[in-house]
């Protein structure tokens, strides 16, 4: 109670450290704003335009629609959540399997672990190959498909974490109390694991959205996702200053969503291993 | 209602085996504490009842049914679990009701039987808080809740009240003893503090590195151990043991205590059955068999000793006081009036004929 009535008093220092740190993050992201809706010839001007004197939507247009960004947005929103669903679920039990029931002995959890250890460039052109072989080579299937198994690793560690600090004492209460096995990780093992699920989702998230790599080389006109339009604002013509960042703060709405929705589930997924552990 | 069967059980966890072949006879309506050692496998002989272990040999019956290999949903048993192991993420009243749930009862019937259950013990006005808004206490009744509105034919608590500061906890042990008497259903209940196995037991089955190294009526056990870790185990204080050698002569025996210094003579009626004369013996008393000296003589089958108290440890209606035999500390429990410091000579009797006597080579019971 004590905390709450008691005023707490900010030390000057912190807040001169906080106020350096948020103009560190916020201003690229200010000027990638500005610059998308300054006029062209604003761009480069000197002294520099901090806010353009008639704001234009050109850019958004030009980006969305005559560079295709809108398409992008919208493969990379199929692609994307189809693959963070496909991972989580996949990984979920993937993760409860080696944590509950020690599947694989020791080892089988680092080896999930260690497929990431493996650059993806040392991978790609084999998967390209087959990819065009069996007709998945720009497709929204390929993708998600590859995403998945990118994903993979990483998602079922960080889950595989979760369930492991997770006290075995509840499923097996719940056990007795008359659930299945299956029962038991539905209506107990898994709703306890939701902030640790959430936390894994969230990543994988944005590891597909950003991912830019495997989507230059298995996409081409049909299921290109947004990170690989940017491409194209980089031509002999000259950079697309304003184009390129329309784009960007397009991209970065879903993320914003996502991040405002599940704050709360992330902080504590982040940090609820390391409190108890 | 049923009654427990064990037979040969055996489980190993690896290399290491954590019950040792037991054999156990649990009949309809008892309750039966196991009491032993931090790791002796209370714990895991309770978790093999509950199907929560894979046994690695022996057999399992519960009312007549072999449940070796029976998930734990179907042997129809209720546990309660040490760190209580309530659903976080369910109201009070989904916690007691979720057995019901999950056995598909009608929700109406589950609505009642649960508002049964939470008047049976007095927390109908938590329904609707979650186990995180509710103390220790209310937390360990409703896990007993989530048992009894089962109904199911055996109870097994695994240290439910080790949590609990020891005022709730001698509340709650008199609360499921009270619920034992009112239903009356088979309960093994896993502690290791010898005055919950004292006081709940119809049957204490004292356990040691896996295997049950005696059983019986807690005052069977209390006062006739059949071994030196027996003895030592129950009793607050501890029994005192006093290691000697046995002489036995034309008037009776008596045991030579330390390096000779002190001899006792033992009780008449005494039986030592083939222990020959020089044999190391060692000699148990109790706590409550040492006594101030009031008359003139000692009583028969008492020896009466001169005591100087090192240590007082009054506790109000008694005090524990604690001097040397032939070296040996012992602690005897006087009269809160009997000693007044520490440094104090007085006049003790020890009362023999209550007291254990043991083969010091196989710590048994002569
Ligand atoms: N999953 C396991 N893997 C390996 N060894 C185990 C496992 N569970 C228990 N043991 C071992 O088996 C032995 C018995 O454990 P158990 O939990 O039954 O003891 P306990 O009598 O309940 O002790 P406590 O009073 O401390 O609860 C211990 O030595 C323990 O280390
Ligand atoms: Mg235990």
């Amino acid at each position: 109670m004590a905390a709450w009535t008691r005023r707490r008093r900010i030390p000057v220092s912190r807040i001169v450290v906080l106020t350096l740190f948020l103009i560190f993050v916020l201003a690229p992201l200010y000027w990638v704003f500005v610059t998308s809706i300054k006029p062209s010839d604003d761009y480069l001007a000197v002294p520099p335009v901090w806010f353009p004197d008639h704001p234009t939507m050109v850019h958004f247009t030009a980006a969305l629609f005559d560079y295709r960004g809108l398409q992008g947005l919208v493969n990379s929103l199929i692609i994307s959540i189809s693959a963070t669903a496909l991972s989580c679920l996949v990984g979920t039990l993937m993760a409860y399997s080696l944590a509950r029931f020690n599947t694989g002995g020791q080892h089988l959890s680092f080896w999930v672990l260690s497929q990431r250890f493996l650059p993806p460039i040392a991978i790609i052109l084999p998967l390209f190959l087959n990819y065009r072989l069996i007709g998945l080579q720009d497709t929204h299937i390929g993708m998600i498909l590859a995403y998945t198994v990118f994903t993979l690793p990483v998602g079922v560690w960080m889950m595989y974490a979760y369930f492991r600090q997770m006290p075995r004492s509840l499923e097996e209460a719940a056990l007795v109390d008359g659930c299945t096995r299956w029962g038991a990780m539905w209506s107990v093992g898994i709703p306890l694991a939701a902030p640790g699920i959430v936390a894994a989702a969230v990543f994988i998230f944005i590891a597909c959205w950003t991912e830019f790599f495997f989507a230059l080389v298995l996409t081409s006109r049909n299921a290109f996702t947004l990170p690989t339009v940017f491409r194209s604002f980089l031509s002999f013509q000259g950079a697309q200053y304003g184009e390129a960042s329309a784009l960007a703060i397009v991209s970065l709405v879903p993320s914003i969503i996502l991040g405002v929705l599940v704050q709360k589930h992330l902080v504590r997924g982040l940090t609820l291993g390391a409190i108890r552990g | 209602m049923a009654e427990v069967k064990i037979k040969r059980l055996h489980k190993r966890y690896g290399n290491f085996e954590a019950v040792r072949g037991i054999d156990l006879d649990i009949p309809d309506g008892e309750f039966t504490v196991l009491v032993g050692p931090s790791g002796c496998g209370k714990s895991t002989l309770l978790r093999t009842i509950a199907g929560l272990e894979q046994i690695s040999g022996g057999e399992i019956q519960i009312g007549g049914d072999v449940v070796n290999d029976m998930r734990p949903r179907d042997r129809d048993v209720a546990m309660v679990f040490q760190d209580y192991a309530l659903y976080p993420h369910m109201t009070v009243g989904k916690n007691i009701g979720f057995g019901l749930k999950a056995r598909k009862m009608p929700p109406a019937e589950i609505a009642s039987r649960v508002s049964g259950a939470a008047q049976m013990l007095g927390i109908t006005s938590l329904m609707d808080r979650y186990p995180r808004q509710i103390s220790g206490g209310q937390r360990q009744r409703v896990a007993i809740g989530r048992a009894i509105v089962r109904n199911p034919r055996l109870f097994l608590f695994d240290e439910p009240l080790s949590n609990l500061d020891a005022q709730l906890r001698d509340e709650m042990r008199g609360e499921i003893k009270r619920l034992h008497q009112e239903i009356s259903t088979t309960m093994i209940y896993v502690t290791h503090d010898q005055i919950e196995a004292m006081t709940l037991a119809d049957r204490i089955v004292l356990m040691r590195d896996g295997v049950i190294e005696q059983e019986g009526a807690p005052l069977d056990l209390f006062e006739r151990p059949a071994t030196m870790f027996v003895a030592g185990f129950l009793g607050s204080p501890k029994m005192t043991f006093l290691p000697g050698r046995l002489a036995r002569g034309g008037d009776g025996a008596a045991i030579v205590l330390g390096e000779g210094s002190t001899t006792v003579p033992l009780p008449a009626d005494r039986a030592l059955d083939g222990i020959g004369d020089g044999a190391p013996v060692v000699l148990g008393v109790r706590p409550e068999h040492v006594m101030r000296a009031r008359e003139d003589a000692a009583m028969p089958g008492h020896v009466r000793m001169q005591a100087t108290i090192d240590l007082l440890q009054p506790t109000g209606s008694r005090s524990y006081a604690t001097f040397r035999i032939a070296g040996t500390p012992i602690v005897a429990e006087l009269e809160a009036h009997d000693v007044s410091r520490p440094g104090e000579a007085i006049e003790v009797d020890l009362n023999l004929n209550r007291a254990a006597l043991f083969d010091a080579a196989t710590e048994r019971a002569i």
